[in-house]
């Protein structure tokens, strides 16, 4: 399979490069696989895109639809609402953790990789920390899409084995007898951390505690502080 | 299959970095072969666990190497093939073969937005019975399916207990090698830590992993 497979990857980008023959003498003095790794993506994908719209398979208007609303509508601050939310409103912090995806679609949320959500609740006892072993699994609708860490080897090998040492490499020292719960997330759930109310915030409306909510603490590798501190994350 | 992308457990991977103020798409290319994926399974010739699946079959080593896109990039190319949406040639050239005809795209920026904002749920409403119930032990298999599963190593032959039954789902193992979603309950099981990773993981820690009911024994 291997073989093959490396043959015909290696193939492909140099035909997408358009470099069939070209640089060939350097190429060849370099261990195959090296190749596998696109030179020039950029080219590679552009090729392909173009190719594709010529057989008519894609819609150029929907890929930039797609890549728009990835960019510019879903991310973290969806989640933040849903958090402050349940802050403010027990009656919501309750449906919240009963049934979340439809808890999380009274406030208008929902979609790809949303489609059944879980929320886990963060306690002075408990602490739970989400990540996906196998590969990025990530709840698109209120997080948007993972940041590379996420998706990372270091994490994913880690999170499971030694959650408190990832934690203490994202600042966060959690005394020994907080249960700390790593959601592993496997299947088709996706899980979003419900965060502690930080202390002194009881004067906060909910759009000032939303703010305050980062994407960290609703990952689960840091805590809502009670004034937001660096940048978006 | 017992890949690298299996990687709960290992160790010495490297310290975790964290980019501050990141984007979503570093480079255009990424975002483009984003879309391009879903655009494509609107076709309906593959799913989601089939994707899966080929992003696994990277070799080792380069699935290491290569940036989260790239694997994307190289796995995507292999299911337009196999799929036969797009030839070998094709690709090769960088055009249509001679006297292909041209399609109409199957997913058009209305359907690109109701995809979003609906998605495509992998549960199942049909009556299955649950093998397992709330509160019981159970105990991971230990399978080693050469080809794809969700379960991942460091749980099989691990004793855990059923902590909430989350309903009927498609089954991975086979819907990955379109052979049926043969639909099956879903469960959180719990394990403790140390049941995991011995004494020295932390007494009360645990880690929660969704498994179906195919990966599961009485314990």
């Amino acid at each position: 399979m291997s073989t093959t497979r490396r043959d015909f990857m290696a193939a492909a980008g140099a035909a997408a490069m358009g470099m069939q023959g070209a640089g060939g003498a350097q190429e060849q003095d370099h261990d195959h696989s090296h190749q596998v790794v696109p030179s020039d993506p950029t080219l590679r994908v552009k090729a392909l895109e173009s190719l594709l719209v010529e057989k008519g398979l894609v819609d150029p208007a929907a890929l930039d639809a797609l890549v728009d609303a990835y960019e510019h509508k879903l991310g973290p601050r969806n989640g933040a609402r849903v958090i402050a939310r349940a802050w403010v409103d027990p009656a919501y912090k309750k449906r919240l953790l009963a049934d979340a995806t439809a808890a999380i679609a009274e406030l208008g949320y929902g979609g790809q990789q949303g489609e059944n959500m879980l929320v886990v609740e963060n306690t002075p006892k408990v602490h739970n920390l989400v990540v996906c072993t196998l590969c990025s699994c990530y709840p698109w609708p209120v997080l948007g899409l993972p940041p590379v860490w996420y998706k990372s080897a270091p994490y994913r090998s880690r999170a499971v084995i030694d959650p408190r040492g990832v934690l203490r490499e994202f600042g966060l020292e959690l005394p020994q007898e907080t249960e700390v719960r790593v959601w592993d997330s496997t299947a088709e759930l996706r899980y979003l951390v419900l965060p502690e109310r930080p202390a002194g915030t009881g004067q906060l409306s909910e759009e000032q505690l939303a703010a305050l909510v980062t994407r960290d603490a609703m990952i689960g590798v840091a805590k809502v502080m009670p004034s937001q501190k660096g940048g978006s994350a | 299959m017992n890949g690298v992308h299996d990687m709960g457990g290992m160790q010495d991977m490297g310290p975790i970095q964290e980019e501050k103020n990141e984007p979503v798409f570093h480079e255009r290319w990424e975002g483009r072969v984003f879309a391009l994926r879903r655009a494509t399974a609107a076709w309906g010739r593959w799913n989601i666990d089939v994707t899966r699946h080929e992003v696994e079959l990277v070799p080792p080593a380069d699935y290491l190497r290569m940036s989260y896109y790239e694997r994307q990039f190289a796995a995507f190319l292999e299911t337009l093939v196999k799929s036969g949406l797009v030839t070998h040639a094709e690709i090769e050239s960088g055009t249509p073969a001679q006297g292909a005809s041209k399609a109409v795209p199957a997913l058009t920026v209305e359907k690109a937005t109701a995809l979003i904002a609906k998605g495509a749920p992998a549960s199942r409403n049909v009556s299955v019975a649950p093998r397992f119930q709330t509160g019981q032990r159970v105990r991971a298999r230990n399978m080693n399916p050469t080809g794809h599963t969700r379960l991942p190593r460091y749980v099989r032959a691990k004793v855990g207990v059923i902590e909430r039954d989350h309903g009927v789902f498609v089954f991975p193992d086979t819907n990955a090698h379109l052979l049926g979603e043969k639909p099956q309950h879903v469960y959180a099981v719990r394990f403790a830590a140390r049941e995991l990773w011995g004494e020295q993981a932390a007494p009360h820690d645990a880690v929660y992993v969704d498994l179906w009911d195919d990966y599961l024994e009485r314990a």
